[in-house]
């Protein structure tokens, strides 16, 4: 029968062209538009380290004092670690793997004649960053704990920056000038880049800056290189010291591979914030600690601006007004049909046979305006990739995005289909057969 | 225009006109709120700065290698760009408004207030006023003489030694009015320390801080006389006339390279550029609300000319019969326009209602103030004219429809 129907449902479309094209064109405009939507959010909320991610964790620890007014740069200053935390954090090795980190900002000067000074984004951190986040090398190797202790002269390079640096050139063992001072390259990575850089602060462009060097935390609070992200402080007025105790700048992370050791960990957090809090240095209660997983540590950071989230809903509400267009076309066009239906009753056919024919009606309808709807949305994934916002240049649609818009839209058209449908297969065919 | 035979018409498609209703409802909340939202970006987009934006440029160079003086190079730097053509008048920053970067400090009415009362912009560097083009509206600008280097502020105030202090300032007037609201300003102190106090000795009329996100604090600042010296977070302003802005910028570039030319300019802009900058977000959102206000119209639009249309070819008989009856061309375009118009404005009724509870949603869940009063009108007038535009081409159809078709069998 579905064949049949399905020859119905094209020949009762084609009768109506027009009304048949305003149908589409209302569900290809709304999915359209929601499907754009969907895959930048889809793409913002992509999982950065798969496979890996699941065993990351941040901790939260709160120093600040009980009053005062701490949000004036419209973030929390407790979401990153002072330096004594920090070190106490990374010394007390809890966790099966930590790291801290902060953004560096530096001028490279090249020693290559003609080549001009630049600036580059990095990162200072400590060893454990590289194997935790499965970080690949292509020559070289990272740095060792005893590098971090000594505040050793070391950097490790992103492939393109030494490329540029160096040429085709084994840059590891050479020396590269950045800021005041010579440091010398031990590793080269791989073209590394997770997207979102969950592990940036909420100053980087998290989706299309990259770090292009490493160089141990240590070494980079000893030479006072300063760090590119947030710093907040409280209490004295600040001196630039980044050992301070009120002055919060780093960013942490650990590697906890069992629920065991999540709760553990989680009690430890709790357990240094009850120590520091009897020392006097904390004020708030112990149990404000936290432990937040990567993709909730991203929740919390809001990762997805409230703008996105706002056209997301805006493209949703355009999507409800097609439906519900398609929805009133759909019910004019098969309530005019009633004798054609009673026709079809009289001869046998059972209510459940009208549904299904006027269902493949919509859904045919559905098939051809998830078809418009791909195209709309590629149409408007192109015009995000053109904004000049952060997120543009990942703003593409995948295959299983592309089945979801499919689906997505027949799954509109079939709801919007579902009413007309049902009061069709009530028409009383008695009274329809008399008047024709 | 008798309504009778249209309502007994609509009450033989209640369904169908419920949906219309309600499409013209979720378009109505939709407009009303969109319209709004629209203009509050604009208005934020508005934001006065308080500085001559047209003329302005700003050049910002990488931090010197030492044992240099970075003191003794912002001042020969200015000196060198005081000397190009068309240049009226150079500052040395650490901000400019909008421009994203900010440095804040925490203000205090007393030195032994345990918390701050505020926090505002901070804005360093010699002849800012005259340079940026700001307006004094009380007291006098800070003379070249009270200014001092950075590095002895910080080394006194490390020492916990009040020499110099108070350091004279002048704060915007958002600020004044907000620490010492009805009363003279001038003369006043405040503290961005314990041992660190100020005293106003001058109002400017309007200055917005670099990172004014949030626009009941936007022109919260303070200029003070601290001479920061040449480092990657320090900026030089030239103010030139707006048709000469390109040629100074390349004039100050060629300039500041022949002082010296191991330095490194990391950007060099117009201010107009900065500002587009800061805002661009707020550019793109008006732009999306635009284009789904008018795909809502159009779909809606659409949707009224399918119906419409359908109900003229169905009901072509009904109408021959009235035609025949008597009935001219006019009356059968009012019958449909009348018709339209009723339903459009039941869906508008329902709309505002739905306006009204969108605008609570959206207040909860974004930082939004009441929808006020003047938007609902917008979406109920832009819907009546949606609306009539799309029924008029089915009504004349309608109205074409000679009176012969009434003795024509189905």
């Amino acid at each position: 029968m579905f064949g049949y129907y399905l020859d119905l449902a094209l020949r009762s479309l084609k009768r109506t062209p027009i009304l048949t094209g305003l149908m589409v064109l209302a569900i290809g405009l709304g999915i359209g538009a929601s499907m754009t939507m969907l895959t930048v959010l889809h793409v913002m909320t992509d999982d950065p380290l798969p496979g890996r991610s699941s065993h990351l964790y941040v901790p939260h620890l709160n120093p600040l004092p009980l009053k005062g007014n701490f949000f004036a740069n419209g973030y929390d200053p407790s979401d990153h670690l002072t330096w004594p935390d920090a070190m106490a954090l990374l010394n007390a090795q809890s966790a099966r793997r930590q790291s801290a980190m902060a953004a560096g900002h530096l001028l490279v000067r090249p020693s290559a004649v003609g080549m001009r000074s630049f600036y580059v984004d990095g990162r200072y951190t400590t060893a454990d960053f590289f194997t935790m986040f499965g970080v690949p090398f292509e020559r070289g190797s990272s740095w060792s704990a005893a590098d971090d202790a000594a505040g050793a002269h070391v950097v490790v390079l992103a492939d393109s920056l030494a490329r540029k640096l160096f040429g085709g050139t084994d840059a590891v063992g050479k020396m590269v000038r950045m800021g005041e001072n010579d440091l010398r390259v031990i590793g080269v990575t791989t073209n590394w880049q997770p997207s979102p850089l969950f592990y940036a602060d909420s100053r980087t462009k998290r989706y299309s800056d990259r770090d292009l060097f490493f160089l141990p935390l240590s070494t980079a609070v000893d030479l006072n290189l300063g760090t590119d992200g947030n710093v907040d402080s409280w209490g004295k007025m600040p001196n630039g010291d980044m050992r301070s105790a009120t002055t919060t700048w780093l960013q942490f992370w650990v590697q906890l591979d069992t629920p065991t050791q999540v709760a553990a960990y989680r009690q430890f957090l709790i357990d240094y914030s009850a120590q520091q809090k009897s020392l006097g240095r904390f004020q708030r209660p112990a149990t404000n600690a936290r432990l937040y997983s990567l993709m909730g540590w991203l929740v919390h950071e809001n990762l997805v601006p409230g703008d996105v989230r706002l056209q997301m809903w805006l493209a949703l509400g355009f999507l409800l007004v097609c439906m519900v267009n398609v929805m009133a076309l759909l019910l004019a066009k098969f309530l005019r049909r009633s004798g054609e239906i009673s026709v079809r009753r009289a001869l046998g056919a059972r209510r459940r046979d009208i549904f299904v024919q006027f269902g493949i009606e919509s859904a045919v309808i559905g098939v051809a305006g998830g078809v418009l709807g791909v195209l709309i949305a590629e149409l408007g994934l192109w015009s995000v990739r053109h904004r000049p916002d952060d997120y543009a240049h990942i703003a593409r649609m995948d295959a299983s995005m592309l089945l979801t818009t499919l689906a997505l839209a027949v799954f509109a058209s079939m709801i919007a289909g579902l009413l007309p449908a049902w009061r069709a297969c009530r028409v009383a065919p008695a009274l329809q057969l008399k008047t024709l | 225009m008798e309504l009778r035979p249209i309502l007994a018409t609509l009450r033989r498609h209640k369904v169908i006109l419920w949906l219309l209703m309600l499409e013209i409802a979720l378009s109505c909340a939709i407009i009303c709120n969109g319209v709004f939202l629209i203009v509050q970006r604009l208005q934020h987009m508005d934001m006065p700065s308080g500085i001559a934006e047209r003329e302005l440029v700003q050049i910002q160079q990488a931090p010197i290698e030492p044992p240099a003086d970075r003191f003794a190079r912002a001042q020969e730097d200015l000196a060198t760009l005081r000397q190009i053509p068309g240049v009226q008048a150079v500052a040395m920053s650490n901000q400019v408004p909008f421009g994203g970067a900010s440095s804040n400090g925490n203000v205090m009415l007393s030195p032994t207030q345990p918390h701050p009362t505020l926090n505002a912009a901070e804005y360093f560097g010699e002849n800012l006023v005259q340079t940026m083009g700001l307006q004094l509206v009380a007291g006098r600008p800070l003379r070249p003489d009270e200014y001092v280097n950075a590095d002895v502020v910080i080394k006194a105030l490390a020492d916990g030694n009040d020499k110099g202090f108070p350091m004279p300032m002048l704060v915007s007037q958002a600020l004044a009015t907000r620490l010492w609201p009805q009363q003279n300003p001038l003369g006043k102190l405040l503290w961005l320390a314990p041992t660190a106090s100020f005293r106003v000795v001058g109002v400017v009329a309007t200055l917005a801080r670099a990172n004014a996100y949030n626009i009941a604090t936007a022109q919260y600042s303070m200029i003070i006389p601290v001479h920061m010296g040449a480092d990657k977070d320090q900026s030089y302003l030239l103010r030139t006339r707006p048709a000469d802005r390109q040629q100074v910028i390349a004039a100050a570039v060629a300039a500041l390279k022949h002082a010296d030319p191991t330095r490194v300019i990391t950007h060099m802009r117009a201010y107009d550029e900065i500002r587009s900058d800061y805002f661009k977000d707020d550019r793109a959102m008006a732009g999306i609300l635009v284009s789904v206000i008018v795909a809502l119209l159009l779909v809606t639009g659409l949707g009224i000319v399918g119906l419409a249309s359908f109900w003229v070819s169905q009901r072509r008989k009904q109408i021959g019969i009235r035609r025949a009856l008597g009935a001219t061309r006019t009356d059968i375009l009012h019958y449909f326009q009348t018709e339209n118009f009723l339903i459009v404005t039941l869906g508008i009724v329902i709309g505002m209602v739905l306006a009204y509870g969108l605008s609570l949603w959206l207040m909860l869940h974004y930082e939004l103030p009441h929808l006020p009063g003047i938007y609902f009108p917008v979406g109920a007038l832009a819907l009546w004219a949606i609306g009539q535009l799309a029924v008029l081409g089915p009504a004349l159809r309608a109205a074409a429809v000679p009176p012969v078709v009434a003795t024509r069998s189905v």
